[in-house]
């Protein structure tokens, strides 16, 4: 087990190496630093001084992979491959582009974004495993059909309809909770409340749907038959057999997005004005900040990679059968 | 003159391979079995009706001309610079005239109050009557009775047409063949029905909108049905060039590494592991930046605003194709690995079949199940990206008619006081109708070509 995490710890090297150079391909080999500057500028009447300068405060004004001005080591140190990209590797983020330390702002944004993500996906799981089961008892049936139906018709509708008719109708229709904004500690539920709503009603048609199909696929299998010609009632079929294996892909499904949850949901929290990570990735996208774009594709691809881990690991918890080498 | 935009020659790629793949099918007597039976399904019906109706106008949307016009001083032809489709041109009596702002559907008159001098210098605050359509009624001048007028003429109208196609039905049969006249009633209920319901409601939209704005007029008083009907060509391209853009990739790279294996197979599990690993929104998101930082200091010469936003387009879906091929390439590579090692592929290797010849005749037809089900089912999911990659500003380009921008928007109108609510509304609707007969279509094909399925339950 512990050489198994050690071995995909290890495996997961090159795949980092290999977004890092991804990103850095993107960032600074196909515009260069002087464009990114000039962009944030104005395009027009920039002098060559106002890019330097800009440039130097940010700390892009290095050749690419090898400064030939600098001495020994400092060739390789001193240039913007190191500088930008390297350190990711030791989760020094750097700063922002206007100025703000990217790590401080993480380690700040991460606990609204998972205020958040964390009660979507319980309440949910929870909401959509009832919903599924009762889909299941009343499977090939009308009850079964037009609840399929109503699952892909809210499948259908635009996250973002979820949200502004959220807002519309509960915040500013009824007035019950504030439209935007969030507090600390326990003033936060207020706020909470409508963005975990409208997150769990937008999970419910694709949510379902697959839960539904997960416990069908468990219930063509034998031991369900057998349990069934030993005269046990459907009830008790369905939650001590087919529930409880159909767990095993939920869980690992539910698992592997446990550490992205810190990244939060973009949509929502800045419709919701939450100052979480989501965004914070949608404010930067949105005033092309690129060092917290280039911060936030590592930090979610590793992310990403210990969710699979977990994942792994997971399996040897709840299935016995599953051996990991 | 025709003009061919660069989306606009890759969707007639795309409706070209669509026809192919049929021919294909007719001739393939076990494929044609399993699209008999998402033809036999009352949804799968209903949804192929409603689906190349939306097909349809993409269509004549992409088809763009530039209109000739006499100079009468230089006395010499020459082009518009403004490049039309046909659609415009069919939708033109519609849409021509803009109002000056905001008019809410079948309304008279303008959104908000202006200011107006009277004729004898008294200033009074009313609304403005809107000057093209909503005060023209045709049958009545009671709005009620003249819509329902209004419906029962395109009833007419479409009871004409009907009749017309089947009279050419009823006598191409008896002509042809000694057939029952009345097959072409027997052809499909629920398609002749889904398809009348179709041609009514856009007949009778088309007329409404001669005389309304049956959706109301936005900030600039452009008709709003007009623009989500123009929306759709968006909307439709960006869930169906994706996947060509994307095909390819999955396709090739999936067999190559699962049926030669070994270091080809390392690699190309190393590249998709790697674009996997990044959050989809984020890998999107900076490459699309770059573009935009690129498309900023390269000015390209463009001919004019179309074409730039055309390549807007056109870049969003290689993007879009390009960082979603990973999924597909995945289960093409499990798939082919599986077929390697089946009995009828290990024969023809010792009859000396080279590998090439092995991918196309076994492997290929093998896993086209796949490839279709992900196509149908990434359809609507990339139609609703599309509305959520242009709330971020990394979608369409803002000139650009599509129901994200629209909903864009609609943000700050929903703010207003009294709301503006139809812009919003339309955009939904639109979208709605288009993703959830793509999500019925998916489910009906998936059922039909998944081997695994649960028919039993469907």
């Amino acid at each position: 087990m512990i050489n198994y995490i050690f071995k995909r710890i290890l495996y997961a090297i090159p795949i980092l190496i290999g977004v890092n150079l991804l990103t850095f391909t993107l960032f600074f080999v196909v515009n260069s630093p002087d464009e990114v500057a000039r962009l944030h500028l104005g395009n027009k009447r920039v002098t060559q001084e106002q890019i330097q300068s800009w440039n130097e405060q940010r700390g892009y004004n290095f050749p690419l992979f090898f400064n030939q001005s600098e001495t020994g080591l400092n060739v390789i140190k001193k240039t913007i491959f190191y500088e930008k990209s390297v350190k990711l590797f030791y989760f020094d983020f750097g700063i922002s582009d206007s100025g703000r330390d990217i790590k401080y702002d993480i380690k700040q944004r991460m606990w609204p974004s998972l205020a958040i993500a964390l009660p979507s996906l319980l309440v949910g799981l929870m909401i959509n495993i009832t919903f599924a089961l009762f889909f299941v008892f009343f499977r090939a049936t009308k009850v079964d059909y037009i609840g399929v139906i109503f699952c892909v018709a809210l499948m259908s509708i635009s996250s973002l309809f979820y949200i502004i008719g959220g807002q519309y109708l509960i915040s500013k229709l009824l007035q019950l909770v504030p439209i935007s904004g969030y507090a600390q500690g326990v003033d936060a539920i207020k706020f909470l409340i409508l963005p975990v709503f409208i997150s769990v009603i937008y999970g419910i048609g694709s949510g379902t749907r697959w839960y539904r199909s997960l416990f069908l696929e468990e219930i063509e299998k034998d031991y369900v038959k057998t349990a069934k010609s030993k005269g046990l009632s459907e009830v008790s079929v369905l939650f001590n057999h087919v529930f409880k294996n159909a767990l095993i892909p939920i869980l690992t499904g539910v698992v592997v997005i446990l550490p992205l949850l810190f990244l939060g949901s973009l949509i929502v929290e800045s419709f919701f004005g939450i100052p979480g990570l989501g965004s914070y990735t949608i404010d930067a996208i949105q005033s092309q900040d690129f060092a917290i774009v280039r911060a936030m594709v590592f930090l979610g691809t590793i992310l990403y990679i210990f969710g699979l881990i977990l994942t792994d690991i997971s399996y040897t918890l709840v299935d016995p059968r599953v051996r990991l080498k | 003159m025709f003009v061919f935009l660069l989306t606009d020659i890759f969707f007639y790629i795309i409706i070209f391979s669509i026809g192919l793949y049929i021919f294909y099918v007719r001739k393939t007597k076990d494929i044609l079995e399993t699209w008999k039976h998402v033809f036999r399904s009352r949804t799968g019906i209903i949804s192929i009706v409603v689906l190349s109706f939306f097909l349809l106008i993409a269509i004549l949307d992409s088809i763009h001309i530039k209109e000739k016009i006499y100079n009468e001083q230089t006395e010499s032809f020459s082009y518009e610079s403004e490049i039309k489709s046909v659609l415009d041109i069919i939708l033109l009596p519609t849409y021509k005239n803009y109002e000056k702002s905001y008019s809410s559907p079948f309304s008279s008159n303008l959104y908000s109050k202006e200011t107006i001098i009277l004729e004898n210098n008294i200033e009074r605050r009313v609304y403005p009557k809107l000057l093209y359509k909503g005060n023209h009624n045709k049958y009545a001048s009671d709005n009620t009775a003249n819509i329902l007028l209004t419906f029962i003429i395109s009833l007419l109208k479409y009871f004409f047409v009907f009749s017309i196609f089947y009279l050419f039905f009823y006598f191409r049969i008896i002509f042809k063949s000694k057939n029952n006249i009345f097959i072409p009633f027997k052809l499909n209920k629920v398609f002749l029905m889904t398809l009348s319901i179709i041609v009514i409601l856009s007949i009778f939209l088309y007329e409404l909108s001669l005389q309304y704005y049956v959706l109301g007029t936005d900030k600039v008083g452009v008709d709003v049905l007009y623009k989500s009907i123009k929306s759709i060509r968006t909307g439709i391209l960006i869930g169906t060039l994706t996947t060509i853009v994307m095909l390819p990739f999955a396709i090739f790279l999936g067999i190559f590494a699962g049926y030669i294996g070994g270091f080809v197979d390392d690699v190309i599990q190393y590249i998709y592991t790697t674009l996997n690993s990044i959050p989809s929104v984020l890998l999107i998101a900076s490459a699309i930046l770059m573009l935009q930082v690129y498309m900023a200091n390269n000015p390209l010469n463009f001919e004019n605003i179309y074409e730039r936003a055309d390549l807007r387009l056109f870049f969003l879906c290689m993007i879009l194709g390009l960082t979603s091929w990973t999924g597909l390439c995945r289960l093409l590579r499990g798939e082919s690995m599986k077929l390697r090692e089946v009995e009828y592929v290990q024969a023809s290797k010792t009859f000396g079949l080279n590998r090439f010849s092995i991918i196309v005749r076994h492997i290929m037809p093998n896993i086209m199940h796949i490839v279709i089900i992900t196509i149908v089912l990434d359809f609507s999911a990339l139609v609703l990206a599309e509305a959520v990659l242009s709330y971020v500003n990394i979608g369409v380009d803002p000139t650009t008619y599509s129901w994200g921008n629209m909903i864009n928007a609609a943000r700050l109108e929903m703010s207003k006081e009294p709301i503006v609510w139809w812009s919003l509304f339309s955009a939904f609707t639109f979208m709605f109708i288009l993703v959830l007969f793509a999500n019925l279509f998916s489910d009906v094909v998936r059922d039909a070509f998944d081997p695994r399925s649960n028919k039993n339950y469907e």
